[in-house]
């Protein structure tokens, strides 16, 4: 694949786009268009907020680690609610899928999950959608998420365990405290965590800083490292800067805001 | 129809304005760029229009403000499920820059481009007729950086996705050409009353 982005036939202007951020992988539009049906299988408590949802998807027909799907829920009257999230398994779970969710006050489609859900149930989704947020585990990758923001960033973690890949990867996350650190038993040496509330002893508390993202562009990989920033947008705008700022080439800085 | 079990979902509010599977973003504005925010100031914004016209030109910020001023007063529609009514977007109608240019007979579409390298593509009639605009203010106030400032397109009519941020110009076609979304997977053309989301819909 090349890294160039599209020269228009006719473009005359052409100052050269500066950080097109071109698409990973192709996407099929087969998959994209068709509702399937998930059943909960599991409900996993990973933090007082959060929680990980098993869904069986028989004819599910598997994704990258990045990729998110859309999902909705029919109430009686036919009102149907629908929202796009991230998937958290890695692709190797075949028929399975896991989704990691935040409870949001108030939230209509989470607020069912956390307080309604329960094994048996059915669901609907679509996807897996969008390239463009995908490692296919190929390049150097460096992943800076903050709270549920590691959801996508820990499908990719777990891909690169599950085919114990040599690509190197590295994850910076930052969680308000230890306890709201999702996954946190599942972390390894390739995480750094960053905690920006409350700290174990001996532990900075602290916004993440050019202190945490220098030394890792400073140990470079062979051709670079493919960066993945997910988060709320204050995050993404402040981690984005960060990396700029110590060097990450623009074009190279995928960023998944959650909005 | 596939009841979800227990699932009532918000209060129902007749929304006439609100396409189907969208909800009411209330006072949020989620931002949604795939790139980094880039830092552009008004002096070194710039506005072009080539491709299939009889006079390709670039405006840059001082010449774009001296075109007649144009607002939208109404709702924008993100194809990740939010709406947001009443906003008001000021600049300049798109019209405005295409009649100085002169769109060829043969033009058909539009490969719309960020200062980030960003696209999307539009066909040339969902551009014209005071459908769309070069906003730079937002409520009466300069638009953010991350919602697109100094500039943006402003296409309210379909899926925000098409409103390029950080707009550098327009490429008018004589056929289709995906641009950055639309190649990964999203609809070509992106009405949100016909839930135009993804390729295929």
């Amino acid at each position: 694949m090349t890294e160039q982005t599209h020269g228009t036939p006719g473009t005359s202007s052409a100052s050269p786009a500066r950080f097109a951020v071109p698409g990973r992988i192709a996407v099929s539009e087969q998959v994209a268009a068709e509702w399937q049906t998930a059943t909960l299988t599991e409900v996993r408590r990973e933090t007082p907020h959060a929680s990980t949802f098993r869904l069986a998807v028989p004819r599910w027909a598997g994704h990258l680690p990045g990729q998110h799907l859309m999902l909705r829920l029919t109430a009686e009257d036919g009102y149907v609610a629908q929202r796009h999230y991230s998937l958290a398994s890695a692709p190797d779970d075949s028929g399975y899928i896991e989704l990691t969710l935040d409870r949001v006050p108030d939230g209509e489609v989470s607020g069912w999950f956390h307080t309604v859900a329960r094994p048996g149930d059915s669901i609907e989704v679509r996807g897996p959608l969008s390239g463009f947020f995908a490692w296919p585990g190929d390049r150097p990758a460096l992943l800076l998420g903050a709270g549920s923001g590691i959801v996508p960033l820990m499908s990719m973690v777990r891909h690169h365990r599950a085919r114990g890949l040599s690509v190197p990867l590295r994850m910076l996350v930052s969680a308000r405290g230890p306890e709201e650190l999702i996954y946190a038993g599942e972390l390894g040496a390739e995480t750094t965590a960053v905690f920006t509330r409350s700290a174990p002893a001996g532990v900075p508390v602290g916004r993440m800083s050019a202190a945490h993202v220098a030394p890792l562009l400073a140990e470079q990989p062979p051709g670079g490292w493919e960066a993945y920033v997910c988060g709320s947008n204050g995050f993404a705008e402040h981690a984005s800067r960060l990396l700029v700022a110590a060097g990450q080439p623009v074009d190279r800085i995928r960023i998944e805001r959650f909005g | 129809m596939n009841v979800t079990r227990g699932f009532t979902g918000r209060r129902r509010v007749s929304r006439p304005g609100l396409p189907p599977g969208q909800y009411d973003a209330g006072d949020d504005w989620p931002v949604l760029s795939a790139e980094v925010t880039p830092d552009l100031a008004p002096a070194h914004w710039s506005f072009r229009v080539d491709g299939l016209v009889e006079r390709p030109h670039t405006w840059n910020w001082d010449e774009a403000h001296a075109l007649p001023g144009s607002a939208y007063e109404g709702d924008i529609h993100c194809v990740t499920g939010w709406s947001k009514f009443g906003v008001r977007f000021g600049g300049v109608s798109l019209d405005a820059f295409l009649a100085v240019v002169g769109p060829h007979v043969s033009a058909t579409h539009v490969l719309a481009r960020s200062h980030t390298g960003y696209t999307a593509n539009l066909p040339l009639t969902d551009l014209t007729g005071g459908r769309a605009w070069i906003a730079w203010d937002q409520a009466g106030v300069p638009l953010a950086p991350e919602h697109g400032g100094p500039a943006r397109l402003i296409v309210p009519h379909l899926y925000f996705w098409k409103s390029v941020k950080w707009i550098a110009g327009l490429t008018l076609l004589d056929h289709d050409e995906p641009g950055f979304w639309e190649g990964n997977g999203y609809h070509e053309r992106g009405n949100p009353w016909e839930e135009q989301r993804y390729r295929g819909d």
